[in-house]
């Protein structure tokens, strides 16, 4: 799956831009990091993961950032950490987001693959392994359940 | 075992008598804050989906803040949501157009030390300055805690910042977190508990610990916390619990600060890190900028007419009071009319131009100082507006200017 490469510090603004949150995800995400990778909303492929520096998604409570990111068909985010908001918000959507201490390592357009479960993450451009952070089973759970309402809905279910 | 602030709210409210930080916990929501924007057109929808009910509507309080005042369609649908909403729920906790949530909520009432609360906005730590676990949350976990009333927590580590002394005039609780955010940067928080101490800290009147607090998001922390003492008394007007750390609970570090050192800080776009004193900027500004839950409470109206009285502004001075209650005190004491004397445009009583959601946004390539937390590219309108963040004092002291200035020169 191909990477894309942020920086550090990339905050929620530039995920998801204030101005467009009355509209409904579709519009969201079509502005979509508009004023730091112009071209990234329009030719993000399905599947393809989004790789970054320190704390990704600073900022703003707004879930349409994560939601942005999986609605434009992102698969799994890799970053060296995560504005913590913005990580519950992305487990909470049951978007994978791994804590990889290496993520400098990949370069933009790398094609690469991550097990959320296990932590690892091949680099099938440069053959090399990568480890991450495994997710925590409880909020892995959470991811293979679809999200927190499908889990809640599962849960609502098994107690009535 | 000796435990902090943060680890015994958290303890009281996952129901045991100690916690240990790294572990992980469930808690007892005592109260959910919501508004406009990420609250109910989010959360309805889903509870629907559920077929789930509010677990408790005496401890959920809607605040509308975001899209007012409605200025299209989208913005009106938006409030006739949570209008509707909260009928439907039966949530009488509801405040209309009566200002910023971080503001009205502990304005109304509804913080007391010792509570574990949740809001579904980053600022909402602000709820820490009363000695309250308060953290921000999205849409679908504060739909988890509507459901099931709890919340999962990492019991957090805790970094003190101790300010010794006293901070000298015109210096304000912002400078004091734009100079934290600064040094150890946007996550230097670690998404731990960051606790504000110290004899200058104590000094501080209650809406200038809430600017503390609400800015530790800037700083990536999940809560700030404040011990509660005889100016959270005071500014509840009630009895209140006395939740204050151990004194020798382990922290995960312990920072110790002179107040008297610190100046008034200034933060360049476009990062709310990049921060030098005042005296480093000679930057022309065209418009200065009052407003937000970090910088327009009573408190922050009072530092801005201090600067401003008997002066003019030479740029365009825009300011929106954080909450009507506030604004009404301000007239009755006659700051409102110093503002406006000096040449002041007032906004309504909401987020306003903060977020860039509503009908005034900055247009391209202007340049603004503004008393609210963050200026990341884009946020308040064109990507090419330039946004430098300061106290108020240093945005009215740069208004009269025109440019960036030194508010201590006026005060003098």
């Amino acid at each position: 799956m191909k990477a894309w490469v942020f920086g550090d510090n990339v905050d929620t603004d530039a995920i998801a831009p204030g101005r467009y949150l009355k509209f409904d995800i579709g519009e969201v995400a079509r502005h979509c990091m508009e004023t730091i990778e112009p071209a990234f909303a329009s030719t993000v492929r399905k599947g393809d993961i989004v790789v970054a520096g320190r704390n990704f998604g600073a900022g703003s409570s707004r879930e349409q950032a994560p939601e942005a990111l999986k609605h434009l068909g992102v698969s799994a985010l890799v970053a060296e950490s995560y504005a913590g908001l913005f990580y519950r918000n992305a487990i909470n959507l049951g978007l994978p987001a791994l804590v990889c201490p290496q993520a400098k390592r990949i370069r933009p357009g790398d094609d690469i693959e991550v097990d959320p479960a296990s932590g690892r993450l091949a680099n099938r451009t440069t053959g090399e392994e990568l480890r991450c952070e495994p997710i925590p089973e409880f909020l892995m759970q959470l991811i293979r359940d679809g999200g927190l309402v499908p889990h809640l809905e599962k849960r609502l279910r098994t107690t009535s | 075992m000796k435990q902090t602030l943060a680890q015994k709210l958290v303890a009281r409210a996952a129901g045991r008598s100690t916690v240990t930080p790294g572990e992980i916990v469930t808690c007892k929501v005592d109260l959910a804050m919501m508004h406009d924007s990420g609250g109910p057109r989010r959360v309805k929808p889903l509870l629907e989906r559920l077929g789930a009910k509010v677990w408790d509507p005496s401890k959920v309080v809607v605040i509308t803040d975001h899209y007012l005042p409605e200025y299209d369609d989208e913005s009106r649908k938006i409030l006739r949501i949570a209008r509707d909403w909260v009928r439907e729920a039966g949530i009488d906790n509801f405040y209309d157009a009566q200002g910023i949530c971080h503001v009205v909520l502990p304005e109304r009432g509804h913080l007391k030390p010792g509570m574990f609360a949740v809001g579904g906005d980053s600022h909402s730590p602000t709820g820490g300055a009363f000695a309250a676990y308060m953290f921000g949350i999205g849409s679908t976990e504060l739909l988890g805690v509507l459901v099931t009333g709890e919340i999962w927590l990492k019991v957090p580590h805790t970094i003190a910042m101790d300010f010794d002394g006293a901070f000298a005039r015109g210096v304000s609780a912002k400078d004091v977190m734009l100079f934290l955010i600064g040094r150890f940067g946007l996550d230097g928080g670690q998404y731990q508990a960051v606790e504000y101490r110290g004899p200058a800290i104590r000094q501080l009147p209650m809406q200038e610990r809430m600017t503390l607090c609400n800015m530790t998001a800037e700083l990536g922390g999940q809560t700030g916390l404040i011990a509660s003492d005889d100016v959270t008394r005071d500014y509840l007007k009630a009895e209140i619990e006395r939740w204050d750390s151990d004194p020798d609970a382990a922290l995960l570090a312990h920072h110790r600060f002179n107040a008297s050192e610190l100046q008034p800080q200034v933060a360049a776009p476009h990062s709310p890190a990049n921060t030098r004193p005042v005296t480093d900027f000679q930057q022309k500004i065209d418009l200065a900028y009052i407003g937000a839950c970090t910088g327009a409470k009573l408190a922050d109206l009072r530092m801005a007419a201090a600067v401003l009285k008997g002066r003019k502004a030479k740029s365009k001075l825009i300011v929106a009071p954080a909450s009507l209650r506030d604004q009404q005190a301000a007239e009755r004491e006659g700051t409102l009319q110093v503002l406006l004397d000096a040449g002041a445009e007032l906004l309504a009583n909401s987020c306003g131009m903060c977020a860039g959601y509503g009908q005034h946004q900055l247009g391209e390539n202007t340049v603004t100082i503004s008393t609210t937390a963050r200026n990341f590219k884009g946020r308040m309108g064109a990507a090419s507006a330039q946004v430098y963040l300061a106290s108020p004092y240093t945005v009215a002291a740069s208004a009269v200017a025109g440019c960036i200035a030194d508010p201590r020169e006026m005060l003098a």
